[in-house]
Formats: structure tokens, C-alpha cells, sequence
């Protein structure tokens, strides 16, 4: 099996990889990357703690062949903060303690920070149903919707 | 394994018609790699067709919409036009799995995973969509309910798949709608889908109807006695009623742990009811 060269730009750097044709985008962050922000929790798509944006769509990495993202820009939870600067929604989440595990924290920061760039002003309903594929076993969800919710109001007077 | 992923249509039909092993199409990928991953599917190659420009495009076609079968739930659910003519189809997209897995899955590959439980397809199948099937001998329009021939089955030929799906023009006043059961708000199975498509004269009477239900049979079911307790009527609590006992009639599932038989066969017909109403508001304008 012979590995396939990919071109992409991961967190806005150029990245070049090689990857077997059947390894996961997942697979590649975390083993011939070392970026291990993204989790693996089911590898089926099912719990979203390996959520990414792939040319801005969310998607489960473990569900996305590392080939297939040739030429595609890609962010993870590595480009989220900047520097020693904590992104707003990561300021949030240990204000409101929206973790304790912290295995799907990763993946409900990226996938929440998509919500925000495309709806603004999401209602608690619209965040939720955003979210449902980011599944959390300890918090019980409502402080992470708080803190979801706490940081769009704060974006929103910011601008 | 290999991984191919051609810029052409004639390339994809060649590499998978030519493939003397097995090669599966990849679109968004939401089931194949499921299926990788517990070894239920090994592939000697994965023929990706993201990369082939025409599948990647919504296009307006003799007043209805072709869907290539790279285009994402999402995408469709952006694209205003085909909301606003497809609603039925758009929400049942939208329906599948997750934002991320909306995010990735397509319509083609929803139909081609043969699940009796697909949300988009009884969804599809309600407003007559056709699936255009491309392999070595060429293209052929399929009705999108003779893909599926039971749970992971296809009707297609070694070296075909579906290049697009075809929304074919509707009628002025017409509707669709699809409606799931699910034991909870999101993230699941259906239990029961319904999809219905009406069509309405100036006077409120209903002139065209076609009514479809999934996860209650082996494969979707176009239910014709339900369309029929429709047309001729003003959609009236008796036309509700009949439609709802041929759907239950109709409905012949199996018990899981999601629900049981009577379960199933009761929602049939409450689905199907809720369904009529909303494509009865849609077809009013």
C-alpha cells in the first residue's frame, strides 16, 4: 500500500503529509502530526469530539479519509487560540466550568465557534440542535449552552 | 487499498467499471467509512467523486433541479431556490445525522446505502425524484424507489453508481413535506418516515397526490391507496382518516428496540396525517 502525498494548509500554515489511502483526517492530525487536540471518542461519527473545519464546513475527522483533503484549509483546536490569547468561547467555557472530563471539549469549542461565524445570534433552541452531534458525558449540556449563549452576547457588543 | 479520485465523469465510470476488484464510490463518506472501520466493507479501491466539478452542483433543469451526488445536506440546505421549491426534501436532508455528518452526506448516497430507515428517500420518492444512473454503458434515469432492493441493497449494475439526483418541475399549487418519529429530538433512526406530495386546484381540491413511507417495510414503499384516500377531496377530516388507515395497512415493520410493530403501525398513520397537513399549507401558498 503505497501512501499518497496531500497538500492542504491546517490552522492557516501550509502543511504537506503522507498518508495511507485509508486513514483517517483524524488519523493523520493526531499520529503523523501530533496536533492530539482533536479527540477520537467513537470513530463513527456518533460523538463529534474529533469535530474540524474542513474549507469552513464542520465535519467529524474520523470520517473524512486524510486524502481527501487536498488543496482544503483546515482548522483545528490548535489555531483557535492565538498565542497565550484564549479564544472568547475558551475564556467562557472555564468561567461558566462548561467541562470536567474535557474529552469533548475540543470538539464543542470548534463546532460552537462554527455556529457563532454562521449564526451570530443563535436562540438556545438553534445552539442545541447545532451541537446535538457533540455529545458530552459529564456536564449535563447547560453550562455549555451558557457559555455558548454568554459568549455570542459578549461578540455581539463587541462589534 | 487504493484511493482514486478523478476530475471527470468519464473517468470515474472508466476507473470503476475497469476495477477488477472491489471498488466502492465515496461521496460524503458517512457510511463507507463506518463500514471501513468495523471491517464490514475492504475495499481494494475507494473511488472519491468530490472532485468531479458537475456532481459538486445544484442546477435549475426543465423547471425542476438536478443535485449531483457530491453535493452535501448542507449545500442544499443553503441553497435558497431549492428550499423554497423542495422543502420536503430539503428538511429530510437535514434530518440526517449531525451538523458535521449534514456537513459531508448526500442525497446519492443516502439512496445508495439502502437503508429502509433513510430519511431523504421516502422524501425523494414523494416528489417522483429520479436517480441518473452513469456506467460503462452509458446514463439511465431510475425512479429513486428502484434503487433500493432491500436493507443494503441496490438494483445497480457492477460499475454503475448515481452521478445526480433529479427533483423533476412541480405543479402551481403543490407541496411536500417528511416527517420522522424518532425517541428523541435529534440524532437517531427513524422509527417511521412519511413523505407526501399534493397538488391542489383553485379550489382547494386535491388533484395529484403521492404518499411514501420508510422503516416500515424492508425497503421504502410508495403507498397508493394513500395517495388515492386524497385526491378528488379537500384533504377533510375523512380523507385524513383514510389516508392514515392505508398507511397503517400498508406498514408492515419489524419490532427493535426502537419500537414495536403496533408502535410503528399506528405512527405510520399519524405521520402521514401531520405530513398531508403541512404539504396541504405549502401547496396554498
Amino acid at each position: 500500500m503505497s501512501n499518497i502525498h496531500v497538500t492542504t494548509t491546517i490552522n492557516g500554515d501550509p502543511t504537506e503529509y503522507l498518508c495511507a489511502p485509508d486513514e483517517t483526517l483524524l488519523d493523520v492530525l493526531r499520529d503523523r502530526l501530533g496536533m492530539t487536540g482533536s479527540k477520537e471518542g467513537c470513530g463513527t461519527g456518533d460523538c463529534g469530539a474529533c469535530s474540524v473545519t474542513v474549507n469552513g464546513r464542520l465535519v467529524c475527522s474520523c470520517l473524512m479519509l486524510g486524502a481527501e483533503a487536498e488543496g482544503a484549509k483546515i482548522e483545528t483546536i490548535e489555531g483557535m487560540a492565538e498565542g497565550d490569547q484564549l479564544h472568547p468561547l475558551q475564556q467562557k467555557f472555564i468561567e461558566h466550568a462548561a467541562l470536567q472530563c474535557g474529552i469533548c471539549t475540543p470538539g464543542i469549542l470548534v463546532a460552537a465557534k462554527s455556529l457563532l461565524e454562521k449564526n451570530p445570534d443563535p436562540t438556545e433552541e438553534e445552539a442545541r440542535y447545532w451541537l446535538a452531534g457533540n455529545l458530552c458525558r459529564c456536564t449535563g449540556y447547560d453550562k455549555i449552552i451558557r457559555a455558548v449563549l454568554d459568549t455570542a452576547a459578549d461578540l455581539r457588543k463587541a462589534s | 487499498m487504493r484511493y482514486l479520485a478523478p476530475t471527470t465523469l468519464d473517468d470515474a465510470i472508466q476507473l470503476l467499471s475497469g476495477d477488477p476488484g472491489d471498488c466502492r464510490v465515496l461521496a460524503g463518506g458517512t457510511d463507507l467509512l463506518v463500514r471501513l472501520r468495523s471491517g464490514d466493507a475492504e475495499p481494494d479501491s475507494i473511488l472519491d467523486i468530490k472532485r468531479i466539478e458537475d456532481l459538486r452542483q445544484i442546477t435549475p433543469e426543465d423547471g425542476g433541479w438536478r443535485i449531483g451526488a457530491a453535493v452535501s445536506s448542507a449545500e442544499m440546505n443553503e441553497h435558497a431556490e431549492l428550499k423554497a421549491a423542495y422543502p420536503g426534501v430539503c428538511e429530510a436532508s437535514d434530518l440526517i445525522g449531525s451538523t458535521q455528518i449534514q456537513g459531508r452526506c448526500t442525497l446519492a448516497g443516502n439512496l445508495c446505502n439502502a437503508s429502509p430507515a433513510a430519511d431523504s428517500v421516502p422524501a425523494m420518492v414523494a416528489v417522483r425524484a429520479m436517480a441518473r444512473v452513469a456506467g460503462p454503458n452509458g446514463t439511465r434515469d431510475v425512479a429513486v424507489e428502484d434503487i433500493p432492493t432491500g436493507p443494503g441493497k441496490t438494483s445497480l449494475e457492477k460499475g454503475e453508481f448515481v452521478a445526480s439526483i433529479f427533483l423533476p418541475a412541480k405543479p402551481d399549487r403543490s407541496g411536500d413535506a417528511y416527517l420522522r418519529f424518532i425517541p428523541r429530538t435529534e440524532m437517531d433512526i427513524a422509527v417511521v418516515g412519511c413523505g407526501v406530495s399534493l397538488t391542489l386546484d383553485d379550489s382547494g381540491t386535491c388533484t395529484a397526490a403521492r404518499v411514501s413511507l420508510g422503516a416500515v417495510g424492508p425497503k421504502v414503499m410508495v403507498v397508493d391507496a394513500a395517495a388515492e384516500a386524497l385526491i378528488g377531496t379537500k384533504l377533510d377530516d375523512a380523507a385524513m382518516d383514510a389516508l392514515a388507515k392505508a398507511c397503517s395497512e400498508a406498514a408492515s415493520p419489524i419490532a427493535d428496540k426502537r419500537g414495536t410493530v403496533e408502535f410503528r403501525t399506528h405512527v405510520a398513520g399519524v405521520l402521514a396525517r401531520r405530513a398531508a397537513a403541512i404539504a396541504k399549507t405549502r401547496a396554498e401558498g
